[in-house]
This record gives structure tokens, C-alpha cells and sequence, in this order.
């Protein structure tokens, strides 16, 4: 195959995955685009092994890797419970680090990359060699800590050293220092050492930036990563001059960017203080607390399974609203036995999504999907915040922080001014929870106190199958 | 302690202040509960139900409230009744302090204490479960609606039948508090075209909600009189309102009267007049009967026939429907009683520290407590300004565009840093920068149509898709080699295969799960 051959290849391939994208504007067409990806990597892949730059010396080790590396994801992706879909993205994301920085490494001890260069060029090559690594580091190694975070092996509350702004300052000036050394290194193992310092640095960087987030702002951190993961496929690209690679790497940028100011904007706050990190640390003690009197006046009124079934059964609109204590009890699948039982009687069931509900963004979506919901019933904030007031019950189920009317009415409060559904202008809103506990921003609730809301405690799942089964009774 | 229920004494009256259901309750919040023989029969609850439910049944009157420590009733007190009560004993139930100064000197002097249910202070949300004047007038409102059906000649809902077409009835309901509502609400479930007026303007959602039709008065005087209450209004307004109900009274087959104003007699809304302007045939169910009656011509307690209307007059509508008043109003005195007793214990402690046991405790050990001073309530909020408008969607460039200083200072850091880039660059470089650029527009415009509910896919996609990287690996496995390369394979191919296999995770994994995702959504 000739290298114009490949270059076609490239742009078809390139062709198809912006339709891939593309196809995800909604769910019908969604499945075409995936096939369009697959299919685009496969083009992309065979015309570069049957292109010049691949001898068939090569064949057998990239036959063995793939085989390796496809029957673990395979396997992976078979396995996977969709509840720890935030587990795996962020794995996968510092799989692309890991390899980003692998290549960059070949490339730089590879003599042939730099044969014919100018000097000129061969600087901008080393600049490429050096941020291309510096990336794929961050990615690396801040996604591996999103990943323990996301799976609870690393304690969810954010890690906050003192004077960390410092720290993260410092660690740039000597990265920056190093890759002037780096530039004026005269032989490969001479540059290897500001490269290996270099590394190392950019791996604690990115450990500790991922360490001192909150396990609240983890949609914003997941699809930071996802962003990072593509600028590195994008910084490869220049260093192996694949304009393949810069596209790809500059679409996933683009994309994990925009995901993170949507999940920034849901939160009402500002990119750069998700990432300096602290927030729904506990530490941040809501300050409206202190003066007195914004204490929520009116008493908590609870709620049994089967008072909350009967509501259920007397009302003729139900909104659900699902946070991130569906997913950990797992509930999903009983709350769909709920609303085909409701549907069944001609209750008019839909579900009420905060862009940030979740650990990842989509992530209830993802969920409810699995648990057979049909997609036409689930909404998003926008689209059902005006219908609450035509709602007989809504139901909140593991949320706390998307459904806070402080947000509106308190603007003392830590998150005033996030976007919040508003369940408590349904005439009865039905919270479930465990306890009276705080949500991650650790911001008091008063919704727990309007008249119209009640509180049914105790685990989601065992609650609502108790509901289900006096609904069936 | 104990807590006695006896029979109720006015005639007439078949409620009971506590229902089988509720004497569990009590039980287990620590009481002991005594019944009198009987007490729930004409609200068919039987001795033998409250037996099982754990109360005491005690035979007499006498011997119940010579036993008991607290006493639960529905009715105002008789002396008789007084006579009985020794000192120190606690009574909750309808007192009307305001009516009956006697009867509160009377039990002053038995050392009683004394928690009237109607003196409730209502505007305290957490109260709203203790307020029987509510529940009962819930039930009233819709017995009198009952009541209006029984006496009326036809169906309330339209029909067209193989013998005909029967027009629906035409209720008109006057008076929106909550006996109001709750006829509505009866009214307009039977089938009937409801229309409702209230001297307070801001009730008018409230009647459109249960399916009623908001009749204004073509004044302009807003009569909220504090607490939920009416208040007496102008002449003007109520000339007006004249009108308005005698243009109902010639359209309407059936108005039902629930207007009350507190201390006062009940406001004469219809006149003999407008009963005469009526269709034969209609009828008038007025709520108001016991004090005095909106209709001139009602007959407090009867059922009259004048000028060929029905006029409805009961004034014991709640015994009409005894069963369910007195599980109400029993949930009311439990739900008080809880309050009574945080403890759970079965002792109670009239806290009158606490706003709605200081209002409801009229008589504390002998000592004549009511009025009890305003409570403290929050200081009304001022009415919430709506939340901003949510910003035009925000698909696609969407937001407040930036402001002008912003663009420009942004514009200049671009153009500087295009400036830098095209004096130093190589043209090979600057050729990869064009297409960078161009991709990541690309790349901002097909994400922006992406449904927020395909997020999650959508990451996992772009995952799969970022394993591109693999070409990287794949080019530095075995390139043709040029002779004379002192090149370390070795390493290269050990950091290239070890690449290609982490990406191959990403790209088989990653496109099987988006596919897997995908394959859930459905219609």
C-alpha cells in the first residue's frame, strides 16, 4: 500500500469518526455511529500495518499485542456492571496516558525520528516529544487515582496538603526548567534524565490534582481526563507528524472539554476551582450555618413504603429524580418494575436528570437504560423543571445536593445559584435517603423541611421493593 | 396515664374522639387508653374493636373521667360533664373559649388543664397535622355535597343515553376555605360544572386545581383577614358581590354556602330573592346553618322546601359521616398527643415554651391561659423573585455571548500566540497546526449535538476512538530500516508492543461497551 494509498485511507477513516460523533445526537442513530467508529479503527489500523511505515517483521508482535490487549478489553467490556461504567472509562483513560507516554518515549530513543530534520524542526520535535509525554503522564496517572476514588479503594474526600497551589508551581517552573535542559541536551541518554525527572513530576502532579477533588465533582474530573486523554493522542500526532492521530486527538479534546464546562455550568462553578480542588471537602461547612438564622424552619414528616405506594397509586403524574444513591444500592431495576407497574395503571412516569447526577456524565442514563426504561420517558433538568407544579408525587431517590431549593432561595448558601430541579413545587415530594445526612457539598437541605415533602428512610433499594410489593398487594 | 374516651353527650352527635386504629398508637406510645361502654357505636366502633386494638372498657361516664388523666372529647364540655372532671385532669377537644366564658370558668375552677383544638394557631405549618378544624370541615364539605345530590332531582354529570341527553348540574359554591375546597373537589368528581368564589382573591388557584371555576367579584378589595380567615368587607364589595351571587342564583341548580367569618354571625349571602329566581327544583345546602346561615331563609337543623327550592340546613353534617370524622379528628389528637410526649413514655408535658401547645393550651392547671399572645412567626419572606431565566439553551454556542472586553483581550492572546507560531514554526509544522485547529472546531460543533443523555456513551466512544494512539506504536514497531541506523529495537519494540496492547484494551473494550450501552436505550 503506498503511502498516498494510506493517506486516503487516513482521511476516510477520519470521515468516519466524526459520524460516529456525530451519531450520537440521539439513541436511534447512536448504534450506526459506533459501528462507524469501529469500522473507522479498522481501516485506520490495517492501513497502517499494510502501509510503508510497517515492515512484516512487525506482524507478529502486533498480532500478539492486539490479541492480548482486545480479549482484555472484551472481556472487560462484557463484565462490567453499568454501575461502575465511571470505573472503567477512567481505567481506560489512563490506559491512553500510559500509552501515550510509551510511544513518546520510543520516539525520542528512535534516531530515525529526528533523520533530516533542522535544527528548527528538531526543536519543535523535542517540544512535541516533551509535552506529549507531560500529558500522558497527567492522564496517567490522575485518571489511575480518579479510578481508585470512583471504586472506593482511595478514600473519596479531597486531599488538600498545605500551600498545594505552591506545590503545583513549583512542580511547573522545574518542569519547565527541565525541558529547557532537555532541549539543549547533546546525546538521547543525556535528555533521558530531565525526560525521567520530567515524568515523575508530572506524575505526582497529577496524583495530587485528582487527590484533592472531591468525590462530588467526579463527573467534572472524568471528563477533564477524557479531554487530556485526547490532547495526548493530538500531542503524539504532531510528534509522528499523523495528522490522523491530531484529528482524533483534537475531536476527544474538544469533547471531553465541552463535558466538562456542561458538568461545570450544571454545578454553577467555574473550571478553575474544580480543579484547585476542596469543594465537598466537609471542611467547607456551610457558612449560612454559622449566622443562625437561615436554620431551616418546619419539622421532618416521615413516610412509610406503603403510605408511599398509596400516594403513588392516587397520583396521576410522577416525576423520579435518581442520584448517585440509585447506583450504589443498585436499585434501578426495581425502580423500572415501579414505573411499568404505575405506566400499567396510565400514571404518567418520568425521570427528572441532573446533568451531574452521578459519578460520570450520562451516568443515571446509563443506568436507567440497563434497567430496560425507555429513553422517551427520561428528561433532562430543562425540559421537566417547568411540570413539577402539574406533579402529584416526585420522588427523589439518592439525591440530595440537584434537588436543594437553597440553590434558589439562599443565596448565602455554598452552591447557591446551581441549577437544581425543583421537586418541591410537585404537590408531595418523597425523599429517599438513609439519613438525615448532607449531600457531598455538605449544605443542609431545606427541602427536608417543606410541608409538602416527605422522608422515606433507609436503603433505596430494600425501600422501594417494599414499595413495589404493596403497590402489587 | 391514662387517657379516657367517653360517649359523646349532645344529642345528635356520632362522632367519637378516638377510633380502634388510633388507641394502637397510643398504646405504644405508652399510654393507657379507657373507652366507655359504647362510646363508638353510632360511628360503628365497636367495644369489642377497641378491645382488641388494647383499650380498657370501662362501663358509666362517671367512673371513666373519675379514672382518667387526660380525657379526649369531640364536643364542647357540658356541666354535667364538668361536674365529673377532678382536679388536675388534662381535656383536649373543642372548647370555643371566645363563645363559652362560662364553661372556661368552670373549668378554671375544677384545676383542670385544658387544650381547646380549635384554638390551634393554624399559620404554623407543623400544626397542620393537629388541625382538626381542617379535617372535620374537609369531611363536612363533602357530606354537604352528598347532601345537595340527595335532594336534587337529576344526575350531576352530563350523559347522552339512548333516552336522551342529560345536561350536567351546575354547582355554584360559595366560600373556598377547606370545606369549600373539599366540595369542590366532591362536586366536580361527580361530574357536575363547578364554579367557586372566595372574598380572597389568591384562592383562585386552589379552586381551579380541583377542577373549579373561579367566579370574581368585580371589586377590587382583597379579603385575607390573617391565618387563612376571612374578613368583613366594604359595602361596595359587598354590593357587588350581591350581584354577582344573584346572577349565579338565576344560572345555577344547586349553591352550597360554607362562608364564615370567626366571631361572627354568618354572612347573609342569599337573599329570599334569589331562592325565588331559582329553577324549581334546585337546591341549597348551607353549612353556615349553626350560626345563623348565609340563605335568609334556611332553618337551622331542617330541610325546608321554599318558593320550590330545597333548602338544606343540617347543622351535624360531620355525624353524617361519623366514621370517617372520627379517624380524623382521632389522628389529630394523636398527632397532638406525640407532641405532648417526645418522651414516648406515656407521661405528657404541656410545653409552653412550644408556639402550638402555648396557642392550643387555654387553661393551665387552673389557670385561664387564652388568648395566648401571637406566635412568633417568621418573618413573612418577601415573595421569592422567580429564579433567573434559565439561559437559552445551551445547545450549540449557547449562553450569554461574552462580554466585549473579554473577546478582545482573548482575541489578542490568540493573535499573539498565531504571531509567535508563524515567525518561528517550520511550514511542516504549520501545516498539522491548520488541521489541529480545523479539528477541534470540528469536533466542538458534532458534540454540542449530543444528547446529554448519551454522555456516558459518548465518553466511552471517544475512549474507544483516542486508542488511536495505537498508530504510534504501530509505526515505530519494525519501519523500514535505512542502513547504518544504530537503532536500539529492542527498547523501541518492547515500549511499542507494550503500547499497542494497552491501547487494543481501549479500542476493543471501549467500542464493546459503548455497544452494550447502546443497545439499552429503547423506546
Amino acid at each position: 500500500m503506498s503511502a498516498s494509498l494510506v493517506t486516503v485511507s487516513y482521511i476516510g477513516a477520519i470521515i468516519l469518526f466524526i459520524l460516529s460523533l456525530g451519531g450520537l445526537s440521539n439513541p436511534e442513530s447512536s448504534r450506526r455511529g459506533n459501528l462507524y467508529g469501529m469500522i473507522g479503527m479498522t481501516i485506520a489500523v490495517l492501513a497502517t500495518v499494510f502501509g510503508p511505515s510497517v515492515t512484516m517483521a512487525g506482524l507478529p508482535w502486533i498480532i500478539g499485542a492486539m490479541v492480548v490487549g482486545g480479549s482484555i478489553g472484551l472481556y472487560a467490556a462484557r463484565k462490567v456492571q453499568m454501575t461502575q461504567m465511571p470505573e472503567l472509562v477512567a481505567l481506560m483513560h489512563s490506559l491512553v496516558g500510559l500509552a501515550a507516554m510509551l510511544v513518546g518515549f520510543a520516539n525520542y530513543i528512535d534516531p530515525m525520528a529526528v533523520l533530516n530534520l533542522s535544527p528548527a524542526e528538531k526543536a519543535i520535535h523535542e517540544i512535541e516529544v516533551y509535552v506529549g509525554i507531560l500529558i500522558g503522564a497527567v492522564t496517567f496517572a490522575g485518571s489511575l487515582i480518579a479510578f481508585g476514588k470512583l471504586a472506593g479503594k482511595i478514600g473519596g474526600k479531597p486531599l488538600l496538603l498545605p500551600g498545594r497551589h505552591f506545590m503545583n508551581l513549583v512542580g511547573l517552573l522545574v518542569v519547565i526548567a527541565f525541558g529547557w535542559q532537555f532541549m539543549q541536551a547533546e546525546s538521547v541518554s543525556a535528555g533521558m534524565i530531565a525526560l525521567s525527572v520530567m515524568t515523575v513530576i508530572a506524575l505526582l502532579f497529577g496524583i495530587h490534582m485528582v487527590m484533592a477533588i472531591g468525590g462530588a465533582d467526579m463527573p467534572v474530573v472524568v471528563s477533564m481526563l477524557n479531554s487530556y486523554s485526547g490532547w495526548a493522542a493530538a500531542a503524539t500526532g504532531f510528534m509522528l507528524n499523523n495528522d490522523l492521530l491530531i484529528v482524533v486527538g483534537a475531536l476527544v479534546g474538544s469533547s471531553g472539554a465541552i463535558l466538562s464546562y456542561i458538568m461545570c455550568r450544571a454545578m454553577n462553578r467555574n473550571f478553575i476551582s474544580v480543579i484547585a480542588g476542596g469543594f465537598g471537602s466537609g471542611a467547607g461547612k456551610p457558612a449560612s450555618k454559622a449566622d443562625g438564622e437561615t436554620l431551616p424552619a418546619g419539622e421532618v414528616v416521615s413516610i412509610s413504603a406503603i403510605e408511599t405506594a398509596e400516594l403513588l397509586r392516587d397520583a396521576k403524574s410522577v416525576i423520579i429524580v435518581p442520584g448517585y444513591g440509585m447506583a450504589v444500592a443498585q436499585a434501578q431495576h426495581t425502580v423500572y418494575e415501579i414505573t411499568k407497574l404505575l405506566r400499567e395503571k396510565g400514571i404518567n412516569v418520568r425521570f427528572g436528570i441532573h446533568p451531574v447526577a452521578g459519578r460520570m456524565p450520562g451516568h443515571m442514563n446509563v443506568l436507567l437504560a440497563e434497567a430496560r426504561v425507555p429513553y422517551d420517558i427520561v428528561m433532562e433538568m430543562d425540559e421537566l423543571n417547568a411540570d413539577f407544579p402539574d406533579t402529584d408525587v416526585a420522588i427523589v431517590i439518592g439525591a440530595n445536593d440537584i434537588v436543594n431549593p437553597a440553590a434558589q432561595d439562599d443565596p448565602g448558601s455554598p452552591i447557591a445559584g446551581m441549577p437544581v430541579l425543583e421537586v418541591w413545587r410537585a404537590k408531595t415530594s418523597i425523599m429517599m435517603k438513609r439519613s438525615m445526612a448532607t449531600g457531598y457539598a455538605g449544605v443542609d437541605n431545606p427541602l427536608f423541611y417543606k410541608e409538602n415533602n416527605r422522608m422515606l428512610f433507609g436503603d433505596a433499594k430494600k425501600m422501594l421493593e417494599e414499595v413495589l410489593a404493596a403497590l402489587k398487594s | 396515664m391514662r387517657i379516657g374516651i367517653p360517649a359523646e353527650t349532645h344529642a345528635g352527635e356520632k362522632r367519637v374522639a378516638t377510633v380502634p386504629e388510633i388507641v394502637e398508637k397510643l398504646v405504644k406510645l405508652g399510654f393507657n387508653v379507657a373507652v366507655e361502654s359504647g362510646a363508638g357505636d353510632a360511628a360503628n366502633f365497636s367495644d369489642e374493636a377497641y378491645r382488641t386494638a388494647g383499650a380498657e372498657i370501662v362501663e358509666g361516664a362517671a367512673k371513666l373521667w373519675a379514672e382518667s388523666d387526660i380525657v379526649f372529647k369531640v364536643t364542647v364540655p357540658t356541666s354535667a360533664e364538668v361536674e365529673l372532671m377532678h382536679a388536675g385532669i388534662t381535656l383536649i377537644g373543642f372548647i370555643w373559649p371566645a363563645q363559652n366564658p362560662e364553661l372556661m370558668q368552670q373549668l378554671a375552677a375544677k384545676k383542670a388543664t385544658v387544650l381547646a383544638i380549635d384554638a390551634l394557631p393554624r399559620m404554623l405549618s407543623r400544626a397542620q397535622k393537629m388541625d382538626a378544624l381542617t379535617s372535620q370541615a374537609g369531611v363536612a364539605g363533602y357530606r354537604a355535597v352528598i347532601e345537595a345530590a340527595n335532594v336534587f332531582g337529576r344526575f350531576f354529570n352530563g350523559q347522552i343515553t339512548a333516552a336522551g341527553k342529560v345536561p350536567p348540574a351546575k354547582v355554584f359554591i360559595a366560600g373556598a376555605g377547606v370545606a369549600g375546597l373539599a366540595a369542590i373537589g366532591t362536586a366536580a368528581g361527580l361530574g357536575a360544572i363547578v364554579r367557586a368564589n372566595d372574598t380572597r382573591a389568591e384562592v383562585a388557584d386552589q379552586v381551579k386545581s380541583l377542577g373549579g371555576e373561579f367566579v370574581k367579584v368585580e371589586y377590587e378589595e382583597e379579603g385575607g383577614g390573617g391565618g387563612g380567615y376571612a374578613k368583613v368587607m366594604s359595602e361596595g364589595f359587598q354590593q357587588a358581590q350581591r350581584e354577582m351571587y344573584a346572577r349565579q342564583a338565576r344560572e345555577v341548580d344547586i349553591i352550597i354556602t360554607t362562608a364564615l367569618i370567626p366571631g361572627r354571625p354568618a354572612p347573609r349571602l342569599i337573599t329570599a330573592e334569589m331562592v325565588q329566581s331559582m329553577r324549581p327544583g334546585s337546591d341549597i345546602v348551607d353549612m353556615a346553618a349553626e350560626r345563623g346561615g348565609n340563605c335568609e331563609l334556611t332553618e337551622p337543623g331542617q330541610v325546608v322546601v321554599k318558593h320550590g327550592v330545597t333548602i338544606v340546613g343540617y347543622t351535624d353534617l360531620n355525624s353524617r359521616l361519623a366514621r370517617q370524622s372520627s379517624t380524623l379528628y382521632a389522628n389529630n389528637l394523636f398527632r397532638l398527643t406525640e407532641e405532648l410526649c417526645k418522651t414516648k413514655d406515656g407521661i405528657i408535658n404541656v410545653n409552653m415554651e412550644d408556639d402550638a401547645i402555648r396557642g392550643l393550651t387555654v387553661i393551665k392547671d387552673g389557670e385561664i391561659t387564652w388568648p395566648a399572645p401571637a406566635p412568633q412567626l417568621p418573618a413573612a419572606k418577601p415573595a421569592v423573585s422567580p429564579a433567573p431565566a434559565p439561559a437559552a439553551k445551551g445547545h450549540g454556542g449557547g449562553g450569554k455571548p461574552a462580554s466585549a472586553g473579554k473577546t478582545a483581550v482573548l482575541f489578542g492572546a490568540i493573535a499573539l500566540l498565531f504571531l509567535l507560531i508563524g515567525a518561528y514554526a517550520p511550514p511542516a509544522f504549520l501545516g498539522h497546526f491548520t488541521v489541529f485547529v480545523l479539528a477541534c472546531f470540528v469536533g466542538y460543533m458534532v458534540v454540542w449535538n449530543v444528547t446529554p443523555a448519551l454522555h456516558t456513551p459518548l465518553m466511552s466512544v471517544t475512549n474507544a476512538i483516542s486508542s488511536i494512539i495505537a498508530i504510534g506504536a504501530l509505526v515505530q514497531i519494525s519501519p523500514p530500516m535505512l542502513s547504518g541506523m544504530d537503532r536500539p529495537d529492542e527498547w523501541i519494540r518492547a515500549l511499542a508492543v507494550a503500547g499497542i496492547a494497552l491501547t487494543a484494551v481501549n479500542m476493543f473494550g471501549g467500542f464493546a461497551v459503548t455497544r452494550r450501552m447502546l443497545a439499552m436505550f429503547r423506546k
